[in-house]
């Protein structure tokens, strides 16, 4: 067992065990999105940031990512870690303001108001989908493409991939488009997860089953064949 | 001679006598031309052949050596000759100057003076290298040997002592003995953290297990920075004998250079010195018969700046994408496929043979408390003297960019230095007598870097200069973290409608909070450090960021939708050379007549304000702009 420092107490920790593992063993509470138990970790949404070291050695480290060291002193909740949390939150819920699971959770951090403006997209590359793609599925049908802000998850060259079997897991992890894709409401819930992943059904296939049992009535994973 | 294989320490030793020995009683005048990349784009081959038919001509091309070396360093004089003996300095030579050159010079023995460096101020001519006041206050350790030897030669390397440090640390020294040699002579990384390189192989060498790696980092991507390139164009073999003398340190068996592919001639060199190299029974097994095995492999990167970054670098190497990942595990415990390794920049490693050559004091005898030796910057911008400088540490600012620099063309006003690349800071003249280390750089709101030095006069706007970085650094974001991603683009964002003229109250604070978050919540050093360009430029230029947002005015007259272009009818010649210069047609008027500007037409390029040798043209703040926005308001 590693004995370490959080928030002042000391803790034991498993060796290989993350600084999120132990903090949520000892029921302290620490926000995540891009992180998912099945999957692993990734660190790229920031939310999980605690605050490590003391004086001005200190630092913002991505609690799933940090592994425990013996006498590390972590602090879960300082003005520093929630202000960059806050900052991650609304940067993200610029991005997509219309998903469900962000909008939920900027409630919790007391957000009011996004001071970017707002770009509708429906991918906060948080990479959940192509973990769960590559990990659970065993497919790697889809994966990142670009870097910086030109960024994007897709199947290689955007076209329809052999490797996806469109089983719609991407889609269950996905925390943007997921909540807000419900069934034949086309016109009222339109989540355009697909045209933005395109990785699943670029086409409509007659004799497969759609995932959400709506053999493409939704309309959301149809996109019409360019003439 | 040439493909002998040197097996034992006697027989390097040999040769390394030798080739000095040869060196020493040259007779022949050498002609050393100036032909690393930046040379060559300055015609530095032509002027080679030129030199050799000139030389063939007059019968002479048995009697006289013309050397082909990597640069020197003086970028504003390419293409230059040095002639030994005697270290006559030419410059700016063009292939029709050879001829002239070798009847006058090599053979009459006479100066041409136009030929000479000339003094910007004073207009004096100098005739030898040391005399230049580019090079007087220089330091030229590393980069000294550039000018003395062919790159492509192992048997030039030879005769300046090279793979005379390797001899000594085979046979006197024992891996920890080197460890504590570095240790001692405080080498720092010279990529732009700084950590020390002596402590860093030390934690490498008790790392377990019996397969390690070294990395050399010449993944130099900053805007404006080139001494890596110019080291591993110039001087390949230093760098390989600091590897060789790293790897024998922490007992590693295989080493890698990681280089961009977008510096050719670098990889061209690096691979023939590594091709000699094994010709000559140097990188194998058992290496002069010691017992000390040790390769090379060159790993060619497609130029992502983030790969500079070790973790990312290391992901790049083993074929994933390059993308940092969570340190601690730290590539000294776990790295290059799982295995220890140490990464070390280009400069680092070149440094490392002088040490053990020349011992830790005498590296130590140089620079100031914490930080020792010499760095190499990249002096470019509106500085006189563009070039690759090498100075001791603790030397200030005011000292490069005024003596060795020779200050800011044009007779404009110095306004910022910008160091340490894109994610180094903005520094302004209150700053100019900083001494340069680690330390007081960073406490000043910048960083070391790699070395970059970017000088910017009274027309820089500083809010245009954070926009251009952040530009270049959403686009080099790997995008994994939201913080340096959305951060820099957002960044972006506001800094581009500041620019704009639609700049809102707030915004700085906004800015402000935004750059904190980002250096902050990121995970590597470049989310880390992306917030720089903003935070340094709010601290010290607040000012001007107030005058765009509040005034909407640009105060250096450089952002286009905040100025319009007027010609100040007193000082108007009426001699057409900006109407001709006008892509639009937007400047109206006869010969000797007054020019107007038609604003209508006006897509404020600038080029009648270059093409006026009457200062008539000048930049005014757009009325229209601020009337519209307040209008709005």
């Amino acid at each position: 067992m590693i004995k370490l420092i959080m928030n002042g107490l000391e803790v034991q920790a498993e060796e290989g065990s993350t600084v999120l593992e132990t903090a949520r063993f000892y029921g302290l509470g620490i926000p995540t999105l891009c992180h998912n138990e099945g999957l692993t970790p990734y660190g790229g949404c920031r939310l999980c940031l605690v605050e490590i070291g003391q004086g001005p050695k200190s630092r913002l480290v991505s609690s799933c990512t940090y592994p425990v060291e013996p006498g590390l002193v972590v602090r879960t909740d300082t003005k520093r870690v929630w202000a960059a949390r806050r900052m991650m939150m609304e940067l993200m819920l610029s991005v997509a303001p219309g998903s469900k699971q962000l909008q939920d959770l900027a409630s919790k951090f007391g957000m009011t108001e996004v001071r970017f403006e707002p770009r509708h997209e429906e991918c906060i590359l948080c990479g959940l989908c192509v973990r769960m793609c590559a990990e659970q599925m065993d497919a790697r049908a889809i994966g990142f493409q670009q870097r910086g802000y030109k960024r994007k998850i897709s199947t290689p060259f955007d076209m329809r991939s052999d490797e996806c079997r469109l089983c719609g897991a991407c889609m269950y992890v996905c925390p943007a488009c997921q909540l807000r894709c419900q069934g034949p409401q086309a016109e009222t819930a339109v989540c355009n997860a697909c045209l933005t992943m395109e990785p699943t059904c670029l086409d409509h296939y007659d004799d497969l089953q759609c995932w959400m049992y709506d053999a493409g009535r939704c309309g959301t994973c149809v996109r019409e064949k360019k003439a | 001679m040439r493909t002998k294989r040197i097996k034992t320490v006697q027989a390097a030793r040999e040769v390394i006598a030798e080739q000095a020995a040869f060196r020493r009683t040259e007779v022949r005048p050498v002609l050393t031309v100036s032909a690393g990349t930046c040379g060559r784009a300055r015609g530095s081959l032509k002027v080679i052949d030129s030199l050799n038919r000139s030389l063939k001509a007059e019968g002479l091309e048995d009697k006289v050596v013309v050397k082909i070396t990597g640069c020197h360093g003086f970028c504003e004089a390419e293409p230059n000759i040095i002639i030994q003996p005697g270290g006559l300095f030419y410059q700016k030579v063009d292939p029709k100057h050879a001829k002239e050159i070798v009847q006058e010079t090599v053979v009459a023995r006479k100066t041409i003076d136009r030929l000479l460096y000339a003094d910007p101020q004073t207009g004096e001519r100098t005739a030898r290298e040391k005399e230049i006041g580019f090079y007087r206050k220089q330091k030229r350790v590393v980069l000294g040997d550039n000018a003395l030897i062919d790159p492509t030669s192992i048997e030039d390397y030879f005769s300046i002592e090279g793979y005379g440090a390797l001899v000594k640390a085979l046979t006197e020294m024992t891996p920890e003995g080197v460890i504590q040699s570095v240790k001692a002579s405080g080498l720092r990384g010279r990529g732009g953290a700084g950590f020390p390189t002596g402590l860093k192989w030390e934690i490498a060498r008790k790392a377990k297990g019996d397969l390690k790696f070294i990395i050399c980092n010449a993944d130099e991507g900053d805007p404006g920075a080139y001494m890596d390139r110019s080291l591993l164009e110039g001087n390949p073999h230093r760098v390989l004998e600091g590897m060789m003398l790293g790897a024998f340190a922490i007992g590693a068996r295989e080493g890698y250079i990681y280089v961009r592919d977008e510096y050719p001639l670098a990889v061209k060199h690096i691979t023939q010195a590594i091709d000699s190299l094994r010709k000559k029974g140097l990188l194998g097994k058992s290496i002069l018969g010691r017992g000390f095995d040790f390769d090379v492999h060159i790993a060619k990167g497609a130029g992502a700046f983030v790969c500079g970054e070790e973790t990312a670098l290391i992901a790049s190497i083993e074929g994933r994408v390059g993308e940092p990942r969570q340190r601690p595990p730290f590539p000294a415990q776990k790295g290059l496929f799982g295995k220890p390794t140490t990464i070390n920049n280009v400069e680092t490693w070149a440094n490392v043979p002088l040490i053990i050559r020349n011992g830790a004091d005498w590296f130590a005898g140089t620079g100031t408390e914490g930080s020792k030796g010499t760095k190499i910057f990249s002096l470019v911008g509106k500085i006189i003297n563009t070039g690759l400088v090498e100075v001791p540490m603790g030397i200030t600012l005011r000292e490069i960019i005024y003596d060795i620099g020779g200050g800011v063309p044009n007779g404009k006003a110095f306004k910022a230095v910008q160091t340490g690349g894109p994610s180094g800071g903005c520094l302004p003249a209150t700053h100019l007598d900083l001494p340069i280390d680690y330390e007081s750089l960073a406490q000043a709101g910048s960083i070391m870097g790699s070395g970059g030095m970017i000088v910017m006069d009274e027309k820089t706007c500083m809010a245009d200069v954070a926009k251009y970085f952040l530009n270049f650094l959403r686009d080099e974001s790997c995008g994994k973290c939201v913080s340096c991603r959305e951060g820099t683009q957002r960044m972006y964002e506001i800094i581009q409608r500041i620019t704009e003229g639609n700049g809102r109250r707030g915004d700085i604070e906004l800015l402000e909070e935004l750059a904190q978050a980002c250096k902050d919540a990121s995970l590597c050093g470049l989310g880390q450090t992306a917030a720089n360009p903003v935070l340094s430029t709010l601290r010290y230029f607040a000012e001007e960021y107030r005058a765009h947002i509040e005034d909407k005015r640009c105060p250096a007259g450089v952002c286009t939708n905040l100025i319009r272009y007027v010609v100040i009818p007193e000082k108007c010649t009426g001699c057409l050379a900006c109407k001709n210069s006008c892509p639009q047609d937007a400047i109206r008027g006869v010969l000797r007549g007054v020019h107007i500007v038609d604003q209508e037409k006006c897509i404020k390029c600038g080029a009648c304000l270059e093409a006026c040798r009457f200062e008539a043209i000048e930049t005014q703040r757009d009325e229209a702009i601020r009337i519209e926005s307040e209008g709005i308001q």
